[in-house]
């Protein structure tokens, strides 16, 4: 089952780029993730590994994820090692009047488990795609407050803090 | 082949069997009665599998984890909370309060919880009562980690370093009427605070509501299994009577159809039982302490529900 949302966010590319890359910050605008924290490898970038959950139903399902694509500032992917088997990738590009065009997508499959797995992948689904919009709404008011702080210290002289 | 898989699993656990049968007490040589109810046990006690925790099959949960996550999510609408409080590694001892009768559906939700957030990797064991596991059809359920409960084997899997999760009401809490759904009662039994004594493992309190209202649980026919013999024979202390599907009038709960109770569980912060009581806790001490616990987590649950079986 594949889903996937985009959305133009008011923000240069790099900006976008430094929030969906830093893990410390997923939990502030990833719908229904409960976990996202370092299991080895680099901080962020090639070979980053997360746990991470997703609340779906009765359940949270996820496991270990490994970053395996890292093109800055374009495209990040991550797939499964262990637990639900799937893949995400943010896509971001340049959009005009230095906005950026941003993906989210999330492919994930329930393997071997026969009828049971092909109607849980089915009911999963909407849950699913609420949490992927959902993700890229609160992403945007993220990065709209950043900007309006960035423009707002900008006229006051001195650099926002984070 | 078979003969060398079996050598190994023997040497695996290192008993023979978790299993002891009491033979009954009253032996009358010469009353029929009497012989029928020693080949009764001896058939039960054949069919009681040896415990072997290579049977828990993480490929086999894996498969099944969809299925199970429908019945959860859709029927029971679970909801299991607090799971970060069970610390990532090592053994602990989950102690839960039991409910639903037979059907033990917050086992089930609970199993699926605890299997996707820690990974199937993770091995994870349950104790049951020695009959569950030899009834016919019930096989898999060695697959998942259930072995029969007994002191030997709850030892074997936490020196493995597993997390295993016991529920000391047992058979006897699990059919108490339904009135009675909101009530922590393990019976008295306190043999798993000294099992986790002994193997100083931390404890770590599983509070569920909602099993009750899965059927109209009437008594727990305790007097009945007396009567039967069935607590010498079987070791089941109970005769449990409900109204439940499909059979409305359900003596001995051999299944039914569990309404669709919402579930509700609750995972309390781990207790280290030696640095909250001291070197040589008083288990007495402990046991009143933990059922307040739970009792007070259960009742705080039960005051978030509006309605029976809604919640």
């Amino acid at each position: 089952m594949r889903v996937s949302a985009h959305r133009v966010l008011p923000a240069p590319l790099e900006d976008v780029w430094s929030i969906v890359t830093d893990p410390e910050r997923v939990l502030g605008y990833m719908s229904g993730v409960t976990r996202w924290e370092l299991a080895g490898g680099p901080r962020t970038g090639l070979g980053a590994r997360y746990r991470i959950l997703f609340r779906i139903g009765a359940a949270e399902v996820g496991g270990l994820v490994e970053v395996v694509e890292f093109d800055e500032p374009y495209d990040v992917a991550w797939t499964s090692v262990t637990g639900l088997d799937h893949r995400g990738r943010w896509r971001l590009r340049e959009a005009p009047g230095g906005r950026t065009q941003v993906e989210l997508r999330l492919a994930y499959v329930v393997a071997g488990a026969g009828l049971s797995g092909w109607i849980a992948e089915r009911i999963a689904a909407p849950t699913v795609a609420g949490h992927v919009k959902g993700t890229l709404q609160q992403l945007e008011r993220i990065v709209a407050h950043e900007q309006l702080r960035a423009r707002a210290a900008r006229r006051r002289g001195s650099p926002a803090r984070s | 082949m078979a003969q060398a898989r079996t050598t190994t699993s023997t040497r695996r656990n290192g008993h023979e069997s978790g299993v002891r049968i009491e033979p009954p007490a009253q032996q009358t040589p010469d009353s029929l009665l009497s012989r029928a109810w020693r080949e009764l046990s001896g058939a039960v006690q054949r069919r009681i599998p040896r415990a072997d925790l290579d049977e828990r099959d993480p490929d086999y949960i894996r498969e099944q984890l969809p299925l199970f996550w429908l019945f959860s999510s859709l029927w029971f609408r679970g909801e299991v909370r607090g799971l970060g409080n069970i610390p990532d590694e090592g053994p602990v001892l989950l102690v839960g309060n039991h409910s639903g009768g037979n059907m033990i559906p917050d086992t089930m939700v609970f199993t699926v919880a605890f299997s996707t957030y820690f990974g199937v990797e993770r091995p994870f064991y349950q104790l049951a009562h020695n009959l569950v596991l030899s009834l016919p059809g019930l096989s898999w359920l060695r697959k998942f980690g259930t072995v029969a409960a007994s002191p030997e084997n709850a030892r074997q899997a936490l020196s493995s370093e597993a997390a295993l999760l016991v529920y000391p009401g047992g058979d006897y809490e699990v059919h108490r009427p339904s009135w009675e759904g909101n009530r922590v009662d393990f019976g008295g039994r306190k043999g798993f605070l000294r099992l986790a004594l002994e193997q100083d493992v931390p404890i770590v309190p599983v509070v569920a509501i909602g099993g009750q209202e899965t059927a109209l649980f009437l008594t727990r026919g305790e007097r009945l299994a007396r009567l039967l013999a069935l607590d010498r024979v079987l070791r089941l202390k109970v005769l449990p009577i409900s109204i439940s599907l499909p059979w409305i009038v359900n003596v001995g709960d051999f299944g039914h159809i569990p309404l669709p109770a919402k579930i509700t569980i609750e995972t309390l912060p781990a207790i280290d039982l030696r640095a909250e009581f001291g070197p040589n806790p008083d288990v007495d001490e402990v046991y009143d302490h933990l059922i307040r616990l739970m009792q007070d987590a259960l009742d705080a649950l039960a005051a978030e529900r509006r309605f029976p079986v809604i919640g």
